[in-house]
């Protein structure tokens, strides 16, 4: 089988021998060491493995490492910058939009990922975008909140 | 002695499933214990009989001191350490698994000793440095251990106090604490927490006399503050177990059957051992695998050849039958008062009618992980739990292995919601890492975590009544049937009831779910009131408050029904509905609205108002978010989460035929949060959960006409 030499995660080239059908997830968590995708559910349903390729929400966890070879791909440990969070990093805080944390990191790519094509959603919007994105704690609501403070179409904080 | 569980009240079954409970005491952390850990600086302990007295008292209701004892005690369930460079550290065996329980005991202990809460350093749940604790379940963390905590800070705060200054020679009166130094008067003289406690070597038990901040006061404490480690968890930096990786590790896996009870007829793993690198165990019917990657892992496991034997089982067609004609009457319910036939005597109408719950999944988003290490004879395992020191107690069971030489650390955890209360995969982690003689990390598939954890009990409820037709319930009679007993009893003051918890044989493997059966018990009762109330013609509300004197209760139901608008006219097609309740020292009224489209069916909900009381509101934000996301959660089980399972297969083992809610199943929901400064504080993790199912199936019922009596409610609307 096919086996690939490298992927390019979070700006740089990454050395990694793998058979091409692995699923980036497994790739990301368990060759390159990058474990802020979660596993939830393997079958693309939970949103947990969320990362972006070429900015587009990708389920890494139904994405075969092979396919995604050669492009760029953006994980959540290379959306802070020079120690600075990203404003929807910042807003999950401010939001206080996480309980146990294992769905936050997907939340937030797939959130980057709307931002990015969309930088002032609507309620709407931003629950059809979300809508494959599982939290089980219950914190959907002060996730919208959260990106709607990052988006800044938050009317007030909750203090 | 009291039994140091969720459930205090003494006529209730105490609701445990779990397959390996074990004693509830294991007070091994005495003080000899404590004294080798302890290496130095200023501890305050806090003795296990002080968190058994609060938490006698708060199932009693009752507020006021409990009594302290003056030694060390020999058994302790939590300390504060500030050790001789200056750090201050909190020991306790509590698990966060996203209740944010190591935010708050922070904040209570940064509060009184007057020092930010970033200095605060919290040693949670490892079976070698924290006493021994039960468990982390039933909403008790916050009331019972938060107070506990708040008194050791204060009491250690006055030790530092006066030995500061006794080291800068003036009087403890004149030392104030800032920024993390204690100064004088003039602020001309000050001194570090490091030079305070260096050199020491001063262990207390909190004295009697220590007092702690009044609520008012608070500074640190009911305010919203950052999770703590929030920045972690936003850059995807926190470890959780199935994060991971030792030196050396292996990947494990367990080959399984597909269906419960199977034995072994016959395995081939020659195959697969002949991979270089691969480990495969087999010990009776246990087959486990190891290997240094993933790839070559998953090429083992396609090389084993297995065949299982199934005994035929019972199928979710024939469940609810089988529930009924298993049962054997339980401990649960209680003694009955007056006479049933007397109130059925007395009643204008009756109404028998029965309903049911389905067997729900926790699926937690973390599915269960551990990794697992030998050392000698000695086994370390990461694991996420609600309850480090019981799956302690099943490692050293099945290795057969004293529990001093098995250690158990839980970072923390992507949720539990009671789901995570037993070790089958520390112990499968284990056992394949034994085999191998390196490190295993074993994490579960999502097929595996529907599979193999266990079930929120189904059940039948069955009840009986009789009422006047001016709204006075005469008789109840309340019949469960293996779902349990939680919240079996009522707020209302029914003249002449009989109620009571059945036992079962439940053909799923069942166990503790956040808030317990008081789901079932208040969907059965909450749905059948509302009938009564239809068939008397009176409002909902209306017949509750006549059939209760409990102030409380009365106070959350009328708060929720002003807030929703209760009695508003409603267009076609919408329906709205009401329930209350009350369970682990705290009251719920939930109101819904729904709409039902007429063609599809499709059950909206609309909005949610929850009101809810649990005594004095500790934190504001902190309490809304959980109720909160108790009702986001309540919506799953009400209106479409199942699991249905053939001859003993669960056929909804994947999240895409087992429906959980999403962004868009949340409507607005309103809290109101009452405040009862009189009260002690309960937790508030479980009971907001309750009144939802109760309320949208009356909803259901107002904009179609369908009693629907079986959760969960959507698949059975025709
Ligand atoms: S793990 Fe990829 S969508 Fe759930
Ligand atoms: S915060 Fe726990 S799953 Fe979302």
């Amino acid at each position: 089988m096919a086996n690939i030499t490298s992927l390019n995660v979070n700006g740089r080239k990454l050395p990694v021998s793998v058979d091409s059908q692995t699923s980036l997830l497994t790739v990301l968590r368990d060759y390159l060491n990058l474990t802020g995708a979660k596993y939830g559910c393997g079958e693309g349903q939970c949103g947990a493995c969320t990362v972006l390729v070429d900015g587009q929400m990708t389920r890494s966890c139904v994405t075969q490492a092979g396919k995604v070879a050669g492009k760029q791909i953006s994980t959540i440990e290379g959306l802070e910058k020079d120690g600075q969070l990203h404003p929807l990093q910042q807003a999950f805080i401010e939001a206080d939009a996480l309980q146990c944390g294992y769905c936050t990191s997907g939340m937030i790519m797939s959130g980057v990922a709307l931002l990015k094509k969309n930088p002032k959603p609507s309620r709407a919007e931003i629950v059809k975008h979300m809508d494959r994105n599982m939290c089980r704690c219950g914190t959907y609501l002060r996730i919208v909140k959260a990106i709607e403070i990052a988006s800044g179409t938050a009317k007030e904080v909750r203090k | 002695m009291k039994p140091l569980d969720d459930e205090l009240e003494i006529e209730l079954e105490i609701e445990r499933y779990e397959l390996f409970a074990d004693p509830l005491y294991n007070f091994t952390f005495n003080r000899r214990q404590f004294l080798k850990v302890f290496s130095g600086g200023i501890a305050l302990l806090v003795p296990m009989s002080n968190l058994l007295v609060a938490s006698a008292q708060q199932e009693q209701g009752e507020s006021g001191r409990g009594r302290f004892d003056q030694r060390v005690p020999n058994e302790i369930g939590a300390w504060i350490h500030i050790d001789e460079a200056g750090t201050v550290s909190v020991f306790t065996g509590k698990v966060e698994l996203g209740q944010n329980i190591r935010t708050s005991l922070a904040q209570a202990v940064a509060e009184e000793l007057h020092v930010s809460i970033e200095s605060v350093r919290m040693v949670m749940a490892d079976t070698d440095l924290t006493p021994f604790d039960a468990g982390t379940f039933g909403s008790r963390s916050i009331p019972f251990m938060a107070p506990q905590l708040r008194k050791a800070a204060a009491a250690a705060r006055e030790t530092l106090v006066a030995l500061a200054a006794d080291q800068l020679k003036v009087a403890p009166a004149e030392v104030r604490i800032v920024n993390a130094r204690f100064v004088n008067h003039d602020a001309s003289k000050s001194l570090s927490f490091a030079d305070v406690a260096k050199g020491r070597k001063l262990v207390k038990a909190i004295p009697a006399d220590v007092t702690i901040t009044a609520v008012k006061d608070w500074t640190i404490a009911g305010k919203s503050v950052p999770k703590v480690g929030a920045r972690d968890f936003v850059t995807g930096k926190h470890e959780y177990t199935s994060d991971m990786k030792r030196p050396g590790m292996l990947f494990g896996r367990v080959v399984r059957a597909a269906a419960m009870n199977s034995t072994l007829v016959s395995a081939d793993t020659k195959a697969a051992e002949a991979i270089s690198g691969v480990t495969v165990v087999r010990d009776g019917d246990f087959i486990g695998l190891a290997a240094p990657d993933p790839q070559t892992l998953a090429r083992a496991e396609k090389a084993i050849a297995v065949h299982w034997k199934a005994p035929g089982q019972t199928s979710a067609a024939q469940l609810f039958e089988q529930l009924k004609r298993e049962s054997s009457p339980g401990r649960g319910g209680a003694r009955p008062v007056g006479s049933i036939a007397d109130g059925m005597a007395q009643a204008d109408k009756k109404l028998s009618q029965a309903y049911t719950v389905a067997y729900i999944a926790h699926a937690p988003l973390e599915p269960r992980a551990a990794v697992a290490e030998w050392k000698d004879n000695k086994l370390t395992v990461w694991t996420g739990t609600q309850r480090p020191f019981g799956v302690r107690s099943e490692l050293a069971e099945a290795f057969r292995i004293p529990e001093e030489n098995v250690r158990v650390i839980v970072p923390d955890t992507g949720s539990g919601y009671g789901g995570k209360h037993s070790g089958e995969c520390a112990i499968e982690a284990a056992r394949i890492a034994r085999a191998s003689g390196k490190p295993v990390k074993l994490v579960w598939t999502r097929e595996e975590e529907f599979k193999w954890a266990y079930f929120r009990p189904a059940g039948v409820i069955e009840v009986s009544s009789g009422v006047k037709n001016d709204g006075t319930v005469t008789a109840w009679e309340f019949h469960n049937f293996n779902s349990g007993a939680s919240a079996i009893q009522s707020k209302y003051a029914f003249p002449n009831q009989n109620i009571q918890f059945h036992n079962s044989q439940s053909p799923l493997r069942q166990g503790s779910y956040r808030g317990l059966a008081a789901t079932a018990n208040h969907f059965a009762r909450e749905v059948h009131m509302d009938e009564l109330a239809q068939l008397v013609g009176m409002d909902a509300v209306a017949f509750r408050l006549k059939n209760t004197q409990d102030q409380r209760l009365k106070a959350v139901l009328e708060a929720a029904a002003q807030a929703f608008g209760w009695g508003a006219k409603r267009p076609a097609g919408r329906g709205a509905g009401i329930a209350c309740g009350f369970e682990k020292g705290s009251y719920v009224a939930t109101a819904a609205e729904v709409s039902v489209d007429p063609k599809t069916k499709k059950v909206k909900l609309e909005r949610v108002v929850a009101s809810f009381e649990c005594g004095a509101i500790v934190n504001p934000v902190h309490l809304h978010n959980q109720v909160e996301g108790a009702v986001v959660q309540a919506i799953g089980g009400a209106l479409f989460e199942t699991i249905d399972f053939q001859n003993g297969e669960i056929l909804t083992a994947k999240f895409s035929r087992y429906r959980v809610p999403r962004f868009s199943d949340v409507p607005p929901i309103e809290i109101v949060l009452l405040d009862r400064k009189d009260s002690p504080s309960a937790g508030a993790g479980e009971t907001p959960i309750v009144g939802l199912a109760p309320a949208v199936s009356t909803a259901i019922f107002e904009a179609t006409g369908q009693r629907l009596r079986s959760l969960p409610l959507v698949p059975n609307l025709s």
